[in-house]
């Protein structure tokens, strides 16, 4: 090649490439792909996805769980109120297909499952089903029934369904010795809160990761707040009884003398109070938005 | 003897030359970007993802090492016919057969060695820098004696790929020995689908077929071993010993066979 052909091709070389760049440039923001959706799984069938790993199925189920962990904080943390968390299950569950000894994403997963929908996929059914999944790869794994059964009580507040899942924990090996006294409490005393709150204390004090130990504190948090809603639900009764009325704000119940300052939840936001109503809830802008529902759950 | 450590010495000259080292250059880089990364992304699973993340990498880099060299070691000395010269010395063609492969092999284990020390220093690190009561969420500690044995089985694994490669190198192309070594891996890992066909197929035939394949073929899954290391199943010295002793025997079949098929190949 001669020094002028070549020069040649290194123009051309230069000139390609500005344009290649300059067409991508021009076309940003204007030709979009055609999306089907931006969250879905790429393979969503678990048995085939183990096929095609060949030998490799641990490190695909990690890359599953960080697309399971992404796509529930994605979700979460997307503007509007109508979230859905469909995809949460077919992931989690390819996951765990794939690499069955995956601890975390039972727990972790049964979590997210099942929280109120808003802050999680509000859907208790299927955390169960994820947690007998993991039950059966880990029939020794005292956790899980313990598990199902703290959802089973907490969401789907069914206190003689979660007592039977207790005492299936309290059988296996090396299970701690305060399962049992939360499982009679339960029987004897159907929806108890002390239950409620010594469960969350053991996940907050004990979970093996801090993301159960977050999701512990919380639900302390709430507990604490479910007992503070019902105070303030008999106060607003009160206001009524003496105006006639639902307080339009807070600053009614103080100004009538009834409480001192406007209350505020354990994470420290505002109560919210419906005036049509009188229904005392916590705020949509808390973090312990949403308490579990008055009835039963899904 | 001699003659099979020289060319195997030769073997290890040219792997190196060959820039095999950016291999576990490129590795050990992975590594240290995913440790870095993981953190934020994992929900706290970083040192198992690490864990999976090294002994996938280096089975796969492994894999590639095995496959495309193993391949090339009869097929560039008889392209370039720099087999004529070879064998005008006192190197018969079974020891020039065998030398290639012990060469490469030792290039592998030594890859191998050298992975497992790079993600032994990344997980020192990690088992330096995290708190104690994060180590609780840990299956295993992060700095595991057990990974030696999931690095032990992925050589033992390569070996037999390589193995494999140089044997259809022999009397096949190289395009369609990369194919069939590429095959022979995924079939190795298709082992218990392939022994219980009859659940999947109705014909009979078929299945005994399926079956027969199973015994016949080295089973690879049987090397895998990365999965329980991680979540600290124990696995036994009996299990690793027969393991690769049945894999040692597929290696040793497939030599002779390649120095046999070797031995009557028409260099001309």
């Amino acid at each position: 090649m001669g020094t002028s052909t070549r020069a040649r091709a290194w123009i051309a070389l230069v000139a390609l490439a500005l344009g290649a760049v300059g067409t991508q440039v021009a076309l940003e923001g204007r030709v979009v792909t055609p999306a089907v959706s931006a969250t879905v799984p790429w393979v969503q069938s678990p048995t085939l996805m183990r096929r095609l790993t060949l030998g490799f199925n641990t490190i695909w189920a990690d890359v599953y769980w960080i697309r399971a962990v992404q796509y529930f904080g994605g979700t979460r943390l997307a503007k509007g109120t109508q979230k859905s968390y469909e995809l949460l299950y077919p992931l989690l569950d390819v996951t765990t297909t794939l690499d069955p000894r995956f601890n975390i994403a039972y727990r972790l997963g049964a979590i997210l499952l099942s929280e109120g929908s808003s802050t999680g996929a509000g859907n208790t059914g299927q955390a169960i089903t994820l947690l007998e999944k993991g039950m059966r790869e880990m029939p020794d794994k005292w956790q899980y029934p313990l598990d199902a059964g703290f959802i089973v009580y907490w969401w789907g507040r069914d206190p003689a369904a979660a007592a039977q899942w207790f005492l299936k924990a309290e059988s296996r090996p090396g299970a701690p010795n305060w399962i049992r006294p939360v499982a009679a409490t339960m029987l004897t005393q159907g929806g108890e809160r002390a239950s409620a709150r010594a469960m969350w204390y053991e996940l907050a004090t004990s979970g093996e990761h801090e993301w159960l130990r977050r999701a512990g504190r919380r639900g302390l948090m709430q507990v604490d707040a479910e007992a503070q809603i019902d105070v303030l639900q008999a106060i607003v009764r009160e206001f009524r009884a003496r105006a006639g009325r639902f307080p339009t704000s807070w600053n009614d119940v103080v100004a009538a003398g009834l409480l001192r300052q406007v209350p505020a939840d354990p994470s420290g936001v505002e109560y919210g109070v419906d005036p049509m109503s009188g229904t005392v809830d916590v705020s949509v802008s808390s973090p312990l938005y949403p308490l579990r529902q008055k009835g039963s759950g899904r | 003897m001699r003659a099979i450590a020289i060319v195997a010495a030769g073997v290890f000259r040219d792997s190196i030359r060959e820039r095999i080292a950016y291999g576990l250059v490129f590795f050990a880089l992975l590594i240290m970007a995913a440790s870095f990364l993981l953190a934020q992304l994992t929900a706290g699973q970083d040192v198992k993802i690490i864990k999976d993340l090294g002994l996938a990498a280096s089975s796969v880099i492994g894999l590639f090492i095995a496959i495309f060299f193993g391949i090339s070691l009869v097929t560039k000395e008889v392209e370039r016919r720099s087999i004529y010269g070879l064998l005008s010395k006192p190197v018969t063609r079974s020891q020039f057969v065998i030398g290639k492969y012990l060469g490469l092999a030792v290039t592998l284990v030594i890859n191998v060695a050298v992975m497992a020390a790079a993600l032994y220093v990344v997980l020192a690190y990690f088992e330096w820098s995290t708190p104690g009561k994060a180590k609780e969420a840990w299956e295993a500690a992060a700095i595991d004696p057990a990974l030696i044995k999931a690095f032990a089985l992925i050589a033992v694994e390569l070996l037999v790929i390589t193995a494999v490669a140089l044997f259809l190198s022999t009397f096949s192309s190289p395009f369609l020995s990369v194919a069939l070594t590429v095959a022979v891996y995924i079939i190795g890992h298709f082992g218990d689908d392939l022994k219980h066909l009859d659940n999947i197929v109705e014909s009979k035939a078929l299945a005994t077929v399926g079956r027969g394949v199973y015994y016949v073929m080295p089973n690879l899954a049987r090397l895998d071993v990365k999965s329980a290391v991680v979540h600290a199943v124990p696995v036994s010295a009996t299990h690793m010993f027969f393991s690769t002793l049945s894999a040692l025997l597929y290696v040793a079949v497939l030599l002779t066979a390649s120095t046999l098929v070797f031995a009557r190949r028409d260099l001309k």
